[in-house]
């Protein structure tokens, strides 16, 4: 199926939790989810016949100024289609339900997410830094992030 | 109280937490497990990453987008082709740049090569892993000779920045031409040696096969890719599935596991998997080099390049799996976010789902067979 296509049959499903369709002057099309209802369309996506999206590739956390998104990309070996499902969260309060009892395989892209840009998921396992350690302060690619001026007395000059 | 042999009431018998790594010689560079074993038994093993972060997709915002090619080499360090080759393809696919069939085809002798020599260091390192030395000669034996290959081709050893967006930066002559043709045919004369060497070898068998099983379903929940998703039996390439850059040109086929030695999913499955492909690579690249075309080696580019307002996502089968980059642009000559997929990073997370229950040594070979470098993992 075409990503327009899986849209109108999500947009059938969940009204109120599907963005609008919108065709991409360039590059891959991308459809907008209420952050509230992720885990229902996700869980859908997996298991509705037809769909079956088994393999999560890539959660991308994305910082847009006022907004942080999470950016799923999702595919399915069996149907051989893609999709691309972005949740945009509120900067001061980033936080999405966890897909991680869907693919086990966001267990760490959500803890990169985490660690990178302070997005929180809820019911997530084990939500802790990932690639820093434990006691790193900040979220260095958030896009306001200032690189610290000393870690555990080692400077940074 | 003192425990002696007489008093075995007295020894201890509590689970132990014991650091595997980060300074261990078979964890493949900076990898610490935190492994919880019971005796001989590992109960559980936590992987700790990022020793060798390097902050990519942060540096990535901020150069532009040629820029950011010779970062993508040092991903992973040991196909620095293919990193750069999807790299390159991304920026293409959202600018519109039509690239030369000729640069393609230069990409993929180049992509495929590399692929033999990672897969040679597997071959060569995973010996080493189960106490072989000797595989371990052969396989860089032959590496070296890709590496001159490329080195004549790109003046680099292991970091080559041979893809460029648009093209590739050099042409090959007819010198670089004939001592590709050598290889292939040195490679198919050395190949069944590796077998005789490490592949039948009862102790490699008696050490890999039927440890470390992956089941089809759990590789594609934990998104393994490449030869830990098709050890475990699924028939899944993207140069077949979703070909880039011109190679649903050429004749190959995707070698699976079957469980020759064990269960379908082993670590000898994976390691086969490898061999197997390194004879496919060497008929693409045989198959690339007869049908050669003329022409340019690279497209006209801007010198300043601005993508167009969206975002791409291009996947590659790189020697490890799905290598992906994830651009968004917002029309500045840099990029808004570039995001890596890297193969090694899922394949490692199923980690602790497969150590249950299995003996110490074993940690060891399945780590080793699911090929990770931690410069991807890590980025």
């Amino acid at each position: 199926m075409t990503p327009a296509e899986i849209h109108s049959r999500l947009k059938e499903k969940f009204p109120s939790a599907v963005g609008e369709w919108q065709e991409p002057k360039a590059g891959d099309p991308c459809i907008l989810l209420e952050p509230q209802e992720l885990h229902e369309v996700c869980l859908f996506l997996k298991s509705e016949p037809g769909l079956e999206f088994d393999y999560l590739k890539l959660i991308t956390g994305v910082d847009r100024g006022d907004k942080l998104s999470s950016v799923y990309h999702l595919y399915s070996y069996k149907h051989q289609h893609a999709l691309v499902l972005r949740a945009d969260v509120e900067r001061a309060e980033p936080k999405l339900p966890s897909v991680a009892d869907i693919w086990p395989a966001a267990d760490w892209l959500e803890r990169e997410c985490f660690d990178m840009l302070g997005i929180v998921y809820q019911g997530h396992p084990d939500l802790r830094r990932i690639l820093l350690p434990l006691d790193w302060e900040g979220y260095p690619l958030r896009k306001d992030y200032k690189q610290p001026q000393s870690y555990h007395g080692i400077k940074n000059e | 109280m003192n425990s002696t042999l007489e008093q075995p009431e007295s020894l201890r018998t509590e689970e132990l937490l014991v650091n595997m790594g980060p300074q261990h010689p078979s964890t493949h560079g900076v990898l610490r497990l935190l492994i919880q074993t019971d005796g001989e038994l590992v109960r559980q093993a936590w992987p700790h990453i990022g020793f060798l972060h390097r902050c990519f997709e942060k540096i990535a915002e901020s150069v532009t987008y040629r820029q950011v090619v010779p970062y993508t080499d040092r991903l992973d360090y040991l196909a620095s082709m293919n990193n750069a080759l999807a790299y390159c393809l991304a920026v293409e696919k959202l600018a519109g740049f039509e690239v030369p069939e000729r640069a393609s085809y230069l990409r993929i002798i180049a992509a495929e090569l590399n692929r033999i020599a990672s897969h040679l260091v597997f071959f060569g390192c995973y010996g080493l892993d189960m106490g072989a030395f000797t595989p371990f000669l052969y396989g860089f034996r032959e590496r070296e000779l890709i590496l001159s290959i490329l080195e004549k081709l790109s003046g680099g050893r292991l970091l080559y920045h041979y893809p460029r967006i648009g093209g590739v930066a050099r042409d090959i002559d007819p010198q670089i031409a004939a001592e590709i043709q050598n290889f292939i045919k040195e490679m198919r004369r050395v190949w069944p040696e590796y077998n005789r060497l490490l592949s039948e070898n009862a102790i490699f068998i008696k050490r890999t096969a039927n440890v470390g099983v992956i089941t089809k379903e759990a590789a594609v929940a934990y998104g393994l890719t490449g030869p830990c998703l098709r050890g475990s039996g699924v028939a899944y390439d993207l140069r077949r599935a979703h070909p880039y850059s011109l190679y649903e040109r050429f004749d190959f086929e995707i070698p699976i596991g079957q469980g020759l030695k064990g269960t379908l999913g082993d670590c000898w499955d994976r390691y086969w998997v490898r061999l197997l492909e390194m004879l496919e690579s060497l008929k693409i690249i045989e198959q690339a080099l007869a049908g050669l075309p003329e022409g340019q080696i690279t497209a006209k580019v801007p010198p300043v390049i601005k993508l167009p307002e969206g975002e791409v996502y291009v996947g590659c089968e790189n020697p490890r799996g799905e290598l992906g980059f994830y651009i968004i642009s917002d029309g500045k000559p840099q990029a808004l976010r570039i995001k890596v997929r890297a193969p090694s990073f899922s394949n490692l997370s199923i980690t602790n789902a497969i150590v249950r229950d299995v003996l110490v040594a074993d940690v060891v070979a399945i780590i080793g067979s699911i090929d990770i470098v931690l410069g991807e993992i890590d980025r």
